[in-house]
């Protein structure tokens, strides 16, 4: 059918060549992270370890609640590890720094700021707005929304929002881009439209990708790598190479293939 | 126009709770259409399509000419002293009113014409325009012309005219003291206020050490502190700024502290990841998303001032409309005191509206906004 079609060879480029593009290559290892809560200790990752090459876009799928949001946080250096180390590019990862940018599941955008004053937050708190105007510009056309740039949040529907948010991130030029269920509470319609922009703009920019998703389908869409977890404490059950070439599509058989043994490894196999 | 298109494929994630606002989108051409066959069928019958008569205004006319007509045929009740100053003026001038009326219906008929927005003014206002001067007839014929409210007590409203033409200097400048006193008052307590809840919101030690006393001594009405403060301070001008700002000081400080505490956390992640500072943090961040609850802080700050200015006003400052208010009473001016009233009615209302317009100004990113 249609796969048949698909199956050229990668278009990607080598690891090489994404890390001269200025992508991070992020190590995680034996990471493990708990919280004090009133009734004990609560650990929520167990001796993670997790490599994610220069450009590579790896996909994390798990049960709800089961830590890999948190994951994320210890990524983008907004929390600290209580075991193991977080290295880019060799360096440990001590505090937040505007080469890793997260997107959250909601937009967050500053409801008292304009479209073109949200995405300039970056440049702003970097100090250097005044000389990198044009980079605001340049984020807000490259997801579409330059006819937006005096509208206030209010004003946008969910998808837009979410783009500006995307618009907010990619302004700062970052080597990882940390991808909390950006498209979550999406439409389905949106979310799908969504979901090609974000295998485009990764194309075009070249930056490593950590996604977080419940979503199987999104997964096997976007990600080459999808690293699945356990219930909390959350540890790596199993890691599945997607090995098939962008633009992917919904019907690939090898996709549908994968997206049984995902199921069996989240212990849904019955289900389908 | 690609970018109206992009709006309408995407349809909106969650349900807005309002249409979306997307006037701002819109080609102001749009309009345009709607007024070319009405221009086109008006140059054919130009009269009949552009007047029609504004018959409420008739009514407004009505009013204000009953209120002249009464006014100066109906003669007043002796009061027991010289007669009640100013009642023809009085009379005259509410005819001149009836006749700016006149002026105001005849423009408001014609379609498009001359002063389109004062028109349209008049046709909102009509309303009250005739109950204000229903209420002013009430009042002129309970008074001076019956006197079924006697004197010294009450009096008519054309005798206030005599109040602002022969005690203008002394009005104008309690009110200059008292607007100066409390300017410096409100603006001592809303900054350290300010200063006070933002620091309590963002700094756990600071919380631990001055909640408490917010707590414990902010419920404390400020006039009970009146005497001590009088006695204190070296003069009755600092003990007032000094309690108008507590006054003023005490709302704001909660206020902000919650709009500060209540700042989602997720901003500041945001904010984080993308390398700010913690100035940053605190005056790019919390305090924008901090506005609005300081805003209803400093709205009922200003309420709590207006009460601790009279009241010290009328214990122990020497001037300001608070001691006008005593010193009228002093010598039964009742009239006076009436007319001292009503210049604080305006200049506390204008105040309000004010600050109102200045957070309309600030938060024009908030929807659903009180229009005050």
């Amino acid at each position: 059918m249609v796969g048949a079609a698909a199956k050229k060879p990668l278009p990607e480029e080598s690891a090489a060549n994404a890390a001269a593009r200025g992508a991070s290559k992020i190590r995680v290892e034996r990471v493990s992270h708990g919280y004090d809560a009133p009734d004990g200790r609560l650990e929520v990752l167990e001796n993670v370890d997790l490599d994610v090459a220069p450009g590579e876009f790896v996909a994390l799928l798990g049960p709800s609640g089961c830590g890999k949001s948190t994951l994320l946080r210890l990524v983008a250096g907004l929390e600290s590890p209580s075991a193991g180390t977080i290295s880019q590019d060799g360096a440990p990862i001590i505090r937040p720094d505007p080469s890793r940018i997260v997107v959250f599941q909601d937009p967050t955008l500053f409801p008292w700021r304009t479209v073109w004053d949200n995405v300039a937050l970056g440049l702003q708190a970097q100090g250097i707005l005044k000389q990198e105007k044009g980079r605001v510009d340049a984020a807000l056309r490259k997801v579409g929304l330059e006819g937006f740039t005096k509208a206030y949040p209010h004003q946008l529907s969910g998808g837009m929002a979410q783009r500006v948010a995307l618009a907010r991130a990619l302004v700062n030029n970052p080597k990882l881009l940390i991808l909390d269920e950006p498209l979550g509470k999406l439409d389905s319609l949106t979310r799908l439209e969504m979901q090609g922009e974000l295998v485009s703009l990764w194309q075009k920019n070249g930056f490593s990708v950590l996604l977080v998703t419940h979503d199987v389908e999104e997964a096997l869409f976007l990600a080459q790598r999808v690293v699945i977890f356990s219930p909390r404490p959350a540890k790596i059950i199993t890691e599945i190479v997607i090995d098939r070439p962008y633009p992917r599509h919904r019907d690939d058989p090898v996709l549908t293939g994968l997206r049984h043994e995902v199921l069996n490894q989240l212990g849904l196999g019955k289900s389908w | 126009m690609s970018a109206s298109a992009t709006l309408e494929r995407l349809p909106t994630g969650e349900p807005p709770l309002e249409p979306p606002d997307i006037s701002i989108l819109n080609p102001p051409g749009a309009l345009q259409a709607s007024k070319i066959p009405i221009a086109a069928y008006a140059a054919n019958n130009p009269w009949k399509k552009n007047f029609r008569f504004y018959w409420f205004g008739l009514l407004a006319i009505a009013a204000w000419g009953l209120l002249g007509a009464i006014t100066l045929a109906w003669p007043n009740q002796p009061a027991g002293f010289e007669d009640w100053a100013y009642t023809a003026e009085f009379g005259i001038a509410a005819l001149v009113v009836a006749a700016l009326w006149l002026f105001f219906t005849i423009s408001a008929s014609v379609r498009n014409g001359f002063l389109q927005r004062a028109s349209n003014l008049f046709r909102h206002s009509a309303p009250w325009i005739v109950v204000s001067a229903l209420l002013l007839t009430l009042w002129e014929i309970l008074t001076a012309k019956t006197g079924v409210l006697p004197p010294p007590f009450f009096a008519p409203p054309s005798s206030l005219i005599d109040v602002y033409l022969s005690d203008y200097a002394r009005l104008a400048d309690s009110a200059y003291n008292s607007i100066k006193l409390l300017l410096e008052g409100v603006a001592w307590g809303a900054a350290v206020g300010f200063t006070i809840g933002v620091s309590i919101g963002w700094s756990r030690t600071v919380n631990y050490w001055v909640h408490p006393l917010l707590r414990f001594l902010g419920p404390l009405p400020p006039t009970a502190l009146l005497p001590i403060a009088f006695y204190f301070f070296p003069s009755s001008h600092a003990a007032s700024v000094f309690l108008i700002a507590l006054a003023t000081g005490f709302p704001v400080a909660i206020l902000s502290w919650s709009g500060v505490a209540g700042v989602n956390k997720a901003y500041y992640d945001v904010a984080r990841t993308m390398g700010a500072s913690e100035w940053f943090l605190i005056f790019r961040v919390a305090i924008p998303a901090a506005l609005p609850q300081v805003f209803v802080g400093l709205f009922m700050g200003f309420g709590a001032s207006f009460v601790v200015l009279i009241v010290a006003e009328m214990m122990g400052v020497k001037s300001g409309l608070g001691w006008y208010l005593t010193w009228a009473q002093g010598y039964a001016a009742y009239v006076n005191m009436y007319g001292g009233l009503i210049v604080m009615t305006i200049l506390f209302s204008s105040l309000i509206s004010l600050l109102f317009t200045v957070r309309d100004r600030v938060l024009v990113w908030q929807k659903g906004i009180v229009k005050w």
